[in-house]
């Protein structure tokens, strides 16, 4: 079908695509319906960022409520208006649906669809030399399902009776009975409609991703010479096909319970004053079904992070990825593991102990590849030749971030520790130092990096020092204080504390500073998103390989033309990571040069 | 107001920082330099900025705690809440070492190896030894911490002796309910069709049952009648909307049916032994009471959605979920009252708080937990009301009513009464 539709990509060599590139594109097949994996990638990217931004007003205006219960804000009442803030106090059944809100937006459309969705389209044929993706039709499908799935989540918020507000892990029987929670109504309807439009187009590009690595590689390009990245995006893709399906069946059996009446999650309710029918279900099996993709899921984000930073620590330290086999070998342990581990977040559901033990013992068998991964990156920036882009400083950042978040993980995935920090603020602290902020670090990192080789022209630096440095110490100081939050007992999803005794003074200290490191950390994004926009049109013109990079994208002209490459495809000799190689004259060797007489392959 | 104020001054340092960039941007300009040529100068600045981030960073980390301990939990009050810190105090050195370790050494190194024109990065593709061993003692550490951990996981959730006192704890939207055995010292079997404002766990007993058919039977005769009477004028779906509720009542009253042929059975079977004949001297209460020192099991139950019975100062949890018991087992080992000496606060509380999101008013699920003297528990349990006890139910209704339930409940009592024979 992408052939009929689309001039035979998959065709690759000695092909001069001239023809290719002359013919001219409309508007339509050039921005909006366009094949072009570069163009896909761009869509992706913003609307990610689109995306970004309102989850973020969202944690703002919700942390805002946490830190001053019961104060008006103009900021909350201008977004949300008379219904959901009145005197602008945001209502308890609207903090619980942006909370519900923030959490599906950033973890799946930012982080999956932006994350995986820019940097796979973008890299994938880029690093392979590969003249785009295996099937260009199905690669513009998947975007347009993101769209139209983050179109409709986003709809969920102007219903009448609310978003979903059940927290984004919708468990049943919360997210059945909208005599339990409005937000149960039509807005928990989108949601699921939304998700089943998000894993359809989450699957038709991860099976692109799968097909295109393995079978549209260039010449010389074996898997042992893949940049560490589409190592990442592979596995990421894999991962995904695997895990998504099952989230997809959760949803399905989710909507029947809602709409069918029947009772797989449900059993034994007596809700408004009236005794259901249902009996016989489980809300554990939901539980179960839901974890099986949602830990895989926490993967899917954080590979490409890893892939990235990966990429961009080598090749801004001067210097080769240490034990790039090792990297290899830990990405595809931790993709391995990670269907291994989902019921460690159901320590104190009620699940057999047994099961705990057993779960408890697989997820911590996952913390060494994960380590393995920190020590080589430290030992690949010992003795290096540090250029600090921006993206490097987020690589460097989202190393520390992860280090934190994966240590705080050795607690919650010891289930007797569980215990008292289940659905704490510990693991809220936790989850988004390990995959928010750090897979947010790594997007941030890898935009920097390809900025160039998206629109041709470069970022500012300086704004990129002023954005990360500000990122950063308000990352830190959101999730620091967080940590130390949950340790003294305060559960999440709470809309304020006044109630208790226990959460006043320091308690309340705590929570105030991590709301004002909220909101600085959130200007910092004016910043970021003014020097991605301005730079777009008015940046300084780039180079065609403004790193010194060794991967093939960088091997490719800068305008931006059907088929990447105006004449054969590049031809690999090498692997990617010939940085500071004794000998050389340069300090870096692109994989296009040949081996010199006597020269070793890594 | 104060919170503008700032607000307005971050704005403007934006701005601020934003014309800045410009400039300098435009001198870099007039300098031939270009974005991807990164001067020297900025590759040190950033580097002496990860030294002196690093620093005030673990700075930060290592000073709240310090600052704000009085955040932290007190003392554990029960066994497993001791076993449970002594390994949080384990993880945390273990972790500790780790966390300094690791951030100093990515800080240090990534501040002292900035860019020079003159230096060239080692060439260290890989050390087998190197990673052999970061792969090894991770190893060997991390299986060790995690056979402790189910050690102690397992000493937590091993069954409780035979005898142990069990309590139900009841989780509905927005509040808890406990359920204390009788003089039997068996909690009574439950069943959520029998729910009613007079018996808002849905106690089985054989009058419980009776009752609650009669009148399931008086209300499904008069909303034939009113429906019959009503045929005519009524619009189409809200006949629909009421053959559908007489529907639902008739199935209901089917299914209690059921469960008397069931429990008749049962009773026929097990004799003085079969679960339906605990129920009626079970004592429900909105009070949550415990013996301190004695090792108490849990039974926790949901009426609408899953809640989570969350005991910091115990370090306890387990869910509520709806359609089956869950257990957990406690021996609380402070009383309140020396809680309160030790925390120097008079008014100190033990807090039971859902956690697990359940609705609008989840933030304030809470019961406060009273644990006292085997003694002082004895006394404040046999002045609780039994279950099925008439005049008793009266007094309790009211306390219990759900508020949608209480219109029709009480028509639902009367015609209990009269129609006994009926069945």
């Amino acid at each position: 079908m992408s052939a009929a539709v689309h001039p035979p990509v998959a065709d690759n060599h000695g092909h001069a695509h001239a023809d290719l590139h002359q013919h001219k594109e409309s508007f339509i097949s050039k921005y909006v319906f366009s094949h072009d994996h570069k163009m896909i990638s761009k869509q992706f990217l913003i609307t990610a960022i689109v995306m970004a931004w309102v989850a973020m007003l969202m944690s703002i205006m919700f942390r805002l409520q946490i830190a001053y219960p019961g104060e008006s804000f103009a900021f909350t009442h201008f977004f949300l208006g008379d219904k959901w803030a009145p005197n602008g106090v945001i209502s308890p059944s609207m903090f619980l649906g942006l909370v519900t809100i923030h959490g599906t937006i950033m973890l799946f459309f930012v982080l999956t669809g932006g994350l995986s969705g820019t940097f796979a389209n973008l890299l994938i044929p880029f690093q392979i030399g590969a003249r785009d993706m295996a099937s260009g039709f199905i690669n513009m499908l998947s975007y347009w399902f993101f769209l139209a799935a983050s179109i409709m989540m986003l709809s969920s918020l102007f219903v009448e009776s609310g978003p979903a507000a059940g927290g984004w892990t919708v468990y049943p029987p919360l997210s059945v009975l909208p005599e339990a929670i409005p937000g149960s109504g039509m807005g928990m309807t989108l949601w699921l409609f939304s998700m089943v439009l998000f894993i359809a187009g989450s699957l038709m590009g991860s099976l692109n991703y799968i097909a295109t690595v393995l079978n549209l590689r260039t010449k010389g390009m074996k898997m042992t010479r893949l940049p560490l990245t589409v190592w990442a995006l592979l596995l990421t893709a894999i991962v995904g096909v695997l895990a998504f399906p099952v989230l997809v069946s959760a949803v399905v059996l989710l909507i029947m319970d809602r709409m069918l009446g029947t009772s797989f999650y449900l059993s034994d309710i007596y809700v408004a004053g009236e005794a259901l029918d249902n009996m016989g279900g489980s809300p554990i099996l939901y539980e179960h079904l839901f974890w099986f993709l949602g830990h895989p899921e926490v993967y899917i984000v954080i590979l490409p992070a890893f892939g990235i930073s990966s990429e961009v620590i080598s090749t801004m330290s001067r210097k080769p990825i240490f034990g790039y086999r090792a990297m290899i070998g830990s990405l595809m342990a931790i993709s391995f593991m990670s269907f291994l581990v989902w019921a460690h977040h159901m320590f104190i559901t009620g699940m057999n102990p047994f099961l705990g033990s057993v779960f408890a013992f697989t997820t911590m068998l996952i913390a060494i590849p994960s380590s393995i991964k920190v020590f080589n990156y430290i030992t690949t920036l010992w003795r290096g030749n540090i250029v600090f882009s921006p993206a490097m400083l987020f690589s460097i950042g989202m190393v520390s971030t992860f280090i934190v978040g994966g240590l705080t993980g050795i607690i919650v995935a010891n289930a007797a520790l569980d215990i008292q920090v289940h659905d704490t603020y510990f693991v809220v602290a936790h989850f988004h130092m390990v995959m928010g902020v750090s897979a947010i670090f790594a997007m941030m990192a890898g935009v920097y990096h390809w900025f160039p080789r998206m629109y041709g022209r470069m970022m500012s630096n300086k704004l990129g020092y002023v954005h990360f440095w500000g990122t950063l110490v308000a990352a830190y100081g959101v999730f620091i204080p967080m940590h130390y939050v949950g340790l003294g007992g305060g559960p999440r999803r709470y809309y304020e504390y006044t109630e208790f005794p226990m959460f006043q003074g320091h308690y309340m200290d705590l929570n105030v500073m991590i709301t004002i490191f909220a909101c600085f950390g959130g200007l910092m994004q004016i910043v970021f998103t003014y020097n991605f926009f301005h730079s777009i049109w008015r940046g300084q013109v780039a180079p065609q390989n403004p790193w010194h990079s060794n991967t093939l994208e960088w091997t490719a002209p800068v305008e931006r033309l059907h088929g990447n490459w105006p004449g054969p495809l590049p031809t690999v000799y090498r692997w990617p990571y010939d940085y500071s190689k004794p000998g050389k004259q340069e300090d870096y060797v692109p994989q296009t040069v040949p081996l010199e007489d006597g020269e070793e392959d890594h | 107001m104060m919170t503008f104020l700032i607000l307005a001054v971050l704005v403007l340092g934006f701005l601020v920082v934003l014309r800045l960039s410009r400039v300098a941007e435009l001198a870099s300009e007039l300098r031939g330099l270009r974005e991807e040529n990164i001067p020297e100068r900025d590759n040190r600045i950033n580097g002496r900025l990860m030294w002196v981030f690093g620093v005030l960073y673990l700075a930060l980390f290592t000073w709240i705690p310090f600052h704000y301990s009085d955040v932290f939990l007190p003392p554990p009050a029960s066994t497993q809440g001791v076993w449970i810190d002594d390994m949080y105090i384990y993880n945390w050195i273990l972790l500790g070492v780790v966390f300094y370790g690791t951030n100093i050494a990515l800080f240090w190194f990534a501040g002292k190896y900035y860019h020079r024109a003159d230096r060239r990065a080692h060439w260290y593709p890989h050390n087998n030894t190197l990673e052999m061993l970061w792969t090894v003692v991770p190893s060997v550490v991390l299986v060790a911490t995690i056979i402790y951990g189910i050690i102690v996981w397992n000493r937590i959730t091993q069954a409780p002796a035979p005898g142990t006192m069990e309590v139900e704890i009841y989780g509905k939207q927005f509040d808890w309910t406990f359920r204390y055995p009788g003089k039997d010292g068996k909690l009574g079997a439950t069943d959520y069709r029998l729910i009613t404002a007079d018996n808002p766990l849905g106690i089985v007993t054989r009058k419980g049952i009776a009752d609650r058919l009669a009148g399931l039977k008086d209300e499904l005769a008069k909303a034939v009648a009113d429906r019959d009477a009503q045929s005519a004028v009524l619009p189409k779906d809200r006949l629909k909307e009421k053959d559908e509720d007489i529907a639902h009542m008739s199935r209901m009253v089917e299914r209690i049916m059921g469960l008397q042929t069931l429990i008749e059975q049962d009773i026929k079977d097990n004799g003085d032994n079969s679960s339906y004949l605990h129920g009626a001297d079970d004592k429900v209460t909105k009070e949550f009471h415990l013996p301190v020192n004695e090792d108490v099991e849990l039974l926790i139950r949901s009426q609408d959605v899953i809640h989570s019975v969350y005991l910091p100062h115990m370090r306890a949890q387990m869910n509520a979920v709806p359609g089956m018991t869950t257990r957990m087992h406690l021996k609380p080992t402070i009383t309140t009252d020396s809680m309160r000496l030790i925390t120097k606060n008079e008014q100190f509380d033990y807090i039971l708080m859902c956690n697990k999101v359940c609705g609008i008013s989840h933030y304030n699920m809470q019961s406060p937990l009273t644990v006292e003297t085997p003694g002082a528990f004895k006394v404040w349990s046999l002045m609780l009301p039994v279950f099925e006890k008439p005049a008793a139910a009266a007094t309790a209704a009211p306390a219990a009513a759900d508020s949608t339930k209480a219109v029709e409940a009480p028509a639902a009592q009367a015609a209990a009464g009269t129609n006994k024979q009926s069945n």
